[in-house]
């Protein structure tokens, strides 16, 4: 279509010639604050309460699964790919179903399980965000279409803030075709400014950090 | 100043409700934004806004780089970028592409560009079905309204007007409980979430050297749109395009914060192409459809150019008093308060509402809290420059003209001016609102009404300055 008529408009109105080379851009700015993973723990924690999020620190994956067993209460639920929840026996509990592959029966499952169970690439202390990579391990869809998402996360994924996040992974791209950072339950304020949790995505969200 | 403007202007004070909802919901997003951006939340603040501006500037300014770069990265992930060079060339994309897939249902996550190109009138037109997936656009959509606001479109809605719409749009109960208002909404846009064949998304940013499309909002209905249907088009203006990702660490801790005072919105989407070998959903494909639409033409004013630097917080709108006061319908365009006063004119032409650039004080509110630093009142005064000399190339404008020489002459002769002063005194008392706001029947002409209809005159006090000097 368009693509030579809009750069050229575009040049022209800069001055610019094709292929002419740039300045550098102005550096990147990431400062990481050195925070002791307990103290980002506890930060991270706080944030996820702050936005009526429920949290849980386990000790062990035992406890982590114990943990998920509590909330799952008979509830149907599908649980992600993620090694380790296979680790923590999550996958294991009745009325959990994992090993899911085909994007079909993915959605058919999510669209009606009462729970989504995933672990996070990372969590973010200060803001209390859990960033989820999409990969076969980790479904977009699990985190989105059950009305209560569960991360069950290890201690040692838990970083201070988005400059810490965005220095150890610089690419996104190159290792997934969706990062979706996730803080706090869906929410709306559209009708008078009024909030309401669980519009499109879960109202209910839970962070268990493991370790 | 052309009478739609006006009129909607007057009719909008005129509702004690509508000024109610417009006062509540600004005022409340101001506290949420000051409480966010305070030292004690964000000590970085003034830094992370001037970063973010030099960011913007050297984007722009080297704008065709970052486009190719942009869509090499995306051809690179298996996507595809299309540029549209207006509305028309952008919605026959969408056209032709819902025809190759035979798709008729496509979801909408908010996108304030389709808006701009009347994407949605255009698909219906040809027996497509768009449907707007946030709350607030969803019943705008439902009500055949315009967003009222950058980032609360449904700002001046109350849970009646609501009620009414859903119960007459959806044939549900009227229902005036908020939260049961959401979830019939979620019920309803659920089905068509899992039936849409196409999902069409905008963009916050543009990441040049990820190709990737990055989204932020809070329902989690942009998600849905971008994951849930086989094809996703994202649809952004080409001033989007930032360098690299690590510069979002900059914009997402500015862009939440100034627009609701949240420190990050609930979901923040960075999608680079279509589901790769081995992921397990997501779209079969993607495409980006890059807008051209006007915006290559306000690149060439070194000045004015800042005007695409904008993120779309809505701060300004929140921070205006005029805004504040005539609402978001009685701006001539979809955007509105004063980003939209010194968009539409650069966009649509200085002539279509030649009084937009004047419908602001020049307080300096909207660059104060501007997350990328744009100086709004600068550009405003460029743009009323502009506007009068091209009323005066149509002939326009002679009796300001003169009045406004007629003026200079008088301030720059005391004697003439004390005499000037001593007849407004006498002539035209303040009326019982305490302001003056009619003239004396001599001088009530047509462009003196017109002038006096938008603005409050304080009225002349007893003794002048200088009589009180004189007999101290």
């Amino acid at each position: 279509m368009s693509r030579e008529h809009v750069l050229h408009k575009v040049r022209t109105a800069l001055g610019r010639t094709a292929g002419q080379a740039i300045a550098e851009p102005p550096p990147a700015r990431l400062r990481i604050p050195v925070v002791d993973v307990e103290t980002r723990i506890a930060s991270l924690l706080r944030n996820v309460e702050a936005l009526a999020g429920k949290t849980r620190r386990v000790a062990t994956r035992e406890d982590a699964r114990a943990y998920v067993s509590g909330v799952l209460d008979s509830k149907s639920a599908v649980a992600s790919n993620a090694p380790f929840l296979r680790e923590c026996g999550i996958t294991e509990l009745p009325g959990v179903r994992s090993g899911l592959t085909d994007a079909h029966e993915l959605r058919v499952h999510c669209a009606t399980a009462g729970l989504g169970i995933t672990s996070a690439d990372y969590a973010l202390a200060d803001t209390g965000t859990l960033v989820m990579l999409a990969s076969a391990d980790e479904a977009r869809l699990i985190s989105l279409l059950p009305p209560v998402h569960i991360a069950v996360v290890p201690a040692e994924r838990v970083l201070t803030s988005l400059d810490e996040l965005f220095t150890v992974v610089p690419h996104p791209d190159a290792r997934t075709s969706s990062m979706v950072l996730i803080t706090g339950p869906s929410r709306t304020a559209d009708i008078e400014q009024i909030l309401v949790r669980g519009v499109h995505g879960p109202g209910e969200i839970h962070v268990v950090v493991v370790g | 100043m052309p009478a739609t403007f006006d009129q909607k202007i007057h009719e909008t004070l005129a509702d004690a409700n509508l000024q109610l909802a417009i006062y509540t919901a600004t005022g409340r997003l101001m506290d949420h934004r000051k409480h966010a951006v305070e030292p004690a939340a964000l000590p970085d603040y003034q830094e992370l806004r001037t970063n973010a501006h030099a960011i913007k500037q050297h984007a722009i300014d080297h704008l065709d780089h970052y486009l190719e770069q942009f869509e090499a990265n995306v051809t690179a992930h298996g996507g595809k970028v299309v540029y549209a060079k207006d509305a028309t060339e952008a919605a026959d994309f969408v056209l032709a592409l819902a025809k190759q897939h035979g798709a008729r249902l496509i979801v909408k996550s908010k996108s304030m560009t389709t808006e701009e190109i009347d994407l949605n009138e255009r698909l219906a037109h040809h027996d497509l079905e768009p449907v707007e997936t946030d709350l607030g656009e969803y019943i705008l959509q439902l009500a055949h309204q315009r967003p009222y606001h950058i980032v609360a479109p449904a700002l001046h809605m109350t849970r009646y007007d609501v009620a009414d719409i859903f119960a007459r749009r959806l044939g549900v109960p009227n229902e005036t409980v908020i939260e049961k208002q959401t979830m019939t909404a979620r019920a309803v846009l659920r089905q068509k979430f899992l039936a849409a064949d196409i999902g069409i998304s905008g963009a916050n940013f543009l990441v040049a050297d990820s190709g990737a499309v990055v989204v932020v909002e809070n329902e989690g209905n942009a998600r849905l749109t971008t994951s849930a249907p086989a094809v996703h088009i994202a649809i952004a203006g080409i001033e989007k395009v930032i360098p690299r990702a690590q510069d979002l660490a900059v914009f997402l801790k500015l862009l939440a914060r100034s627009a609701t005072g949240q420190a990050l919105t609930v979901y923040t989407s960075f999608l680079s192409g279509p589901r790769r070998a081995g992921e397990i959903d997501g779209p079969e494909e993607f495409y980006v459809v890059l807008l051209d639409n006007g915006r290559s033409r306000l690149l060439a004013d070194r000045e004015k150019r800042q005007s695409l630097y904008c993120i779309r917080c809505g701060a300004c709108l929140n921070h205006c008093p005029v805004y504040r006061k005539i609402g978001g319908h009685s701006f001539p365009w979809i955007y509105s308060g004063p980003i939209g006063a010194i968009i539409t004119p650069q966009f649509l032409g200085v002539m279509r509402e030649p009084g937009l650039p004047f419908a602001s004080s020049l307080c300096g509110a909207c660059a104060e809290v501007c997350p990328v630093k744009i100086d709004i009142p600068k550009v405003l005064l460029e743009l009323r420059a502009e506007v009068k000399k091209a009323e005066e190339r149509e002939g326009k404008g002679r009796v300001e003209r003169l009045a406004f020489k007629l003026w200079a002459w008088v301030m720059c002769h005391p004697r003439m001016y004390e005499m000037a002063a001593m007849a407004a005194r006498s002539l035209a008392p303040a009326d019982n609102s305490g302001w003056m706001r009619r003239v004396p029947a001599l001088m009530d002409l047509p462009p003196v009404r017109a002038w006096l209809s938008q603005r409050d005159l304080p009225p002349a006090p007893p003794r002048s300055f200088r009589e009180m000097w004189r007999k101290r």
